[in-house]
């Protein structure tokens, strides 16, 4: 019953908690109407200039990926499934993050590219970098819509705002401070924004754990619940995988989740390389994933625990976790609804603030990634040449204003068809799943074809699709994320068969074209980063960063294994 | 001739935020939190305390954007290169 849903959900929001969501829009506008001055050409609009320190990049970097599907998706996970979870982001993101930052940014950064295609673009030449240039930039606008169509819902649920008035309002919002002052805007929004949630969330967990007696009170209500005491420990995880063999769902996380999805996902995925392509040294850009590890490590605590709360302490919530679903709420609404139930108007503003600014900022990072690679790769490259850049800055917010509003469209179009929103997605893990394949064998092995680099992309979706046809038909039964591990799986291997097969009968590229992007044929100088200045410091270096967070991430996974 | 960026320092921007939420907060948790409220958090003045945790956040970015600020250098490297 989808009435009393938004009944029991719709936050009882005061004057108090508008005054400091409007004082959040002002800051926001400002941060546009301020970034503005600094743009003067389209590097400075499309890629800030490449002048950001690496705490701004770094915080940025995982703010882009903190956006709806983040947060309600793994408050919901924690709800259902406890504290396996974490694996989403212990597993799931920062091996990957450390390894973009140490292995793969050096290439990246060094060859002074502008966006992920264009590197495919010097590396293999055109039929891969127009693969690559066309899915990502439909990708992009389409999930900008998806976005935007689930902040209109929650402000629908929540505070009872009609759906197209949401969407347009918070569609304008993102397109005047990214039109106006770019990736800069965007960038800084996006960390104004974390702290933001952080504040938000913070304190919802200060209050749920103390509501449920703290944490032997919660390690106590868990076991004694329908979950029992497996929903506290990580591993093995065989609830969230489906897999009931634990070995197996052990091997499935490390390798599926780990390795496949998440080196796919946080490597290749423009809308995050962009934002350590816009730090201002190469040292800078290889910290700037590996400074946003720090914080993906801790923020579970914050997402995953009042999501467990949530399925503790709100009538519906337990309700619908022994069994009954006539209450109408989802597990999706965990977190609107431990807000609604615990916090007193002030926060409850703050809260929503929070819940608001992640949405926009991952609308924001979609259009701003799509307007570089829609100026760059496919206007500048294909369409019209040799401009001045002035030509440029104004395609890029042209593009920036079209993007918008193609993805109003599309929120419109998964308002109307609910399920829509997971085939758009389904869609963009196919597109994604073979191009960390592509990368690791472009940059590392020198011998590699133009032809294979477009074929092995091609293959690898194929077979991706192939995976995702037959889950879906019945063929394979493969239940919960099982599926997407497989068909992420053979992606990945497919890529890499099909890349080598069409290698060994075509001609590679001339060597003399590989300098800086291939790494026996780049010098060790060229992916040397600078360790004076602002560069300096023991506290600086990327790799003994990096080695931090893994040792930090391996002793919590020991911790609540 | 290098300058200081003091308009637009994102840690001051930071900072000033902070400091409004962190005031508004512990105004209203000082002065109008009611017995509702106080049990809806379970006994907790959230309020007061999340507002004195964003000013003490607000103080850190603030003194962090005074002691080190950010020296532009004129015509640094990067910009307009495109």
């Amino acid at each position: 019953m989808p009435v009393l849903a938004q009944v029991d959900l719709r936050l009882d929001a005061g004057p108090l908690d508008y005054t400091l969501l409007a004082v959040y829009f002002v800051f926001v506008l400002g941060i546009g109407f301020l970034a503005r001055r600094s743009v003067s050409s389209s590097l400075d609009f499309l890629l800030s200039g490449r002048s950001l320190p690496a705490w701004v990049t770094g915080l940025a970097f995982i703010s882009a990926n903190l956006g709806a599907i983040e947060l309600l998706g793994m408050a919901a996970n924690g709800a259902q499934y406890g504290m396996a979870t974490v694996h989403y982001y212990w597993i799931g993101a920062i091996p990957a993050m450390v390894f973009l930052g140490l292995v793969m940014m050096p290439f990246y950064y060094g060859s002074k590219v502008r966006s992920v295609p264009e590197f495919l673009r010097r590396r293999f030449g055109k039929g891969a970098h127009l693969v690559n240039a066309i899915s990502f930039a439909v990708a992009q606008v389409l999930i900008a819509g998806v976005n935007l169509y689930a902040l209109a819902f929650l402000l629908n649920l929540m505070l009872g705002w009609p759906i197209p008035l949401s969407v347009v309002i918070a569609a304008a919002i993102v397109l005047t401070y990214t039109a106006l002052g770019g990736l800069s805007a965007a960038i800084y929004n996006e960390v104004l924004q974390f702290f933001v949630i952080v504040a938000a969330l913070l304190p919802l967990t200060i209050v749920g754990l103390h509501k449920v007696g703290g944490w032997d009170g919660l390690v106590e209500k868990v076991t004694g619940g329908p979950g029992g005491s497996e929903q506290l420990s990580a591993w093995p995880a065989t609830e969230l995988t489906g897999i009931q063999n634990p070995v197996l769902s052990v091997i499935g996380i490390v390798f599926g989740l780990g390795f496949v999805l998440s080196f796919g996902y946080w490597t290749t995925n423009f809308a995050e390389v962009q934002r350590a392509l816009s730090a201002k040294s190469m040292s800078a850009a290889r910290r700037t994933p590996i400074i946003g590890a720090y914080p993906k490590m801790l923020i579970p605590f914050v997402i995953i625990i009042p999501g467990i709360i949530a399925a503790l302490v709100v009538p519906e919530m337990v309700a619908l976790k022994a069994g009954d679903d006539s209450g109408g709420v989802v597990y999706n609404n965990a977190l609107p609804a431990l807000i609604g139930e615990l916090l007193p108007n002030g926060m409850l503003g703050i809260a929503i603030t929070g819940l608001l600014a992640s949405f926009m900022a991952g609308v924001a990072a979609n259009v701003s990634s799509f307007n570089t690679v829609f100026t760059y790769d496919l206007w500048q490259d294909y369409v019209r040449k040799d401009r001045p850049d002035e030509y440029y800055l104004r395609v890029g917010r042209l593009a920036t204003i079209g993007g918008t509003v193609v993805a109003i469209g599309t929120a419109f179009l998964a308002a109307g068809y609910g399920n829509i929103m997971d085939y758009i997605q389904a869609l963009f893990s196919f597109f994604n799943a073979p191009l960390f394949a592509t990368f690791i064998l472009a940059m590392f092995w020198k011998r590699m074809s133009a032809a294979a680099g477009w074929a092995g992309l091609v293959a690898g979706t194929l077979g991706a699709v192939a995976v995702f046809v037959l889950a879906e038909t019945g063929v394979l039964d493969l239940p919960g994320q099982g599926a997407s591990f497989v068909g992420a799986g053979v992606a990945f291997g497919v890529d890499i068969v099909v890349s080598v097969a069409v290698t060994m009968f075509t001609r590679p590229v001339p060597e003399e074209r590989l300098v800086g992007l291939v790494y026996s044929l780049t010098p060790k100088e060229d992916r040397r980063h600078s360790t004076t200045g602002d560069d300096a410091g023991w506290y600086r270096s990327p790799v003994l960063l990096g080695i931090g967070v893994l040792l930090l991430t391996a002793v919590l996974n020991i911790i609540f294994g | 001739m290098a300058r200081k960026a003091g308009l637009f320092d994102l840690r001051l921007v930071i900072a000033v935020l902070f400091a409004i939420y962190g005031v508004v907060l512990l105004v209203v948790g000082l002065g109008f939190t009611d017995e509702a409220d106080l049990t809806k958090a379970d006994g907790l003045n959230i309020n007061l305390w999340s507002g004195i945790g964003m000013i003490a956040l607000s103080a850190v970015f603030a003194a962090w954007a005074t002691l080190r600020p950010v020296i532009v250098p004129e015509g640094g490297e990067g910009t307009g290169t495109a």
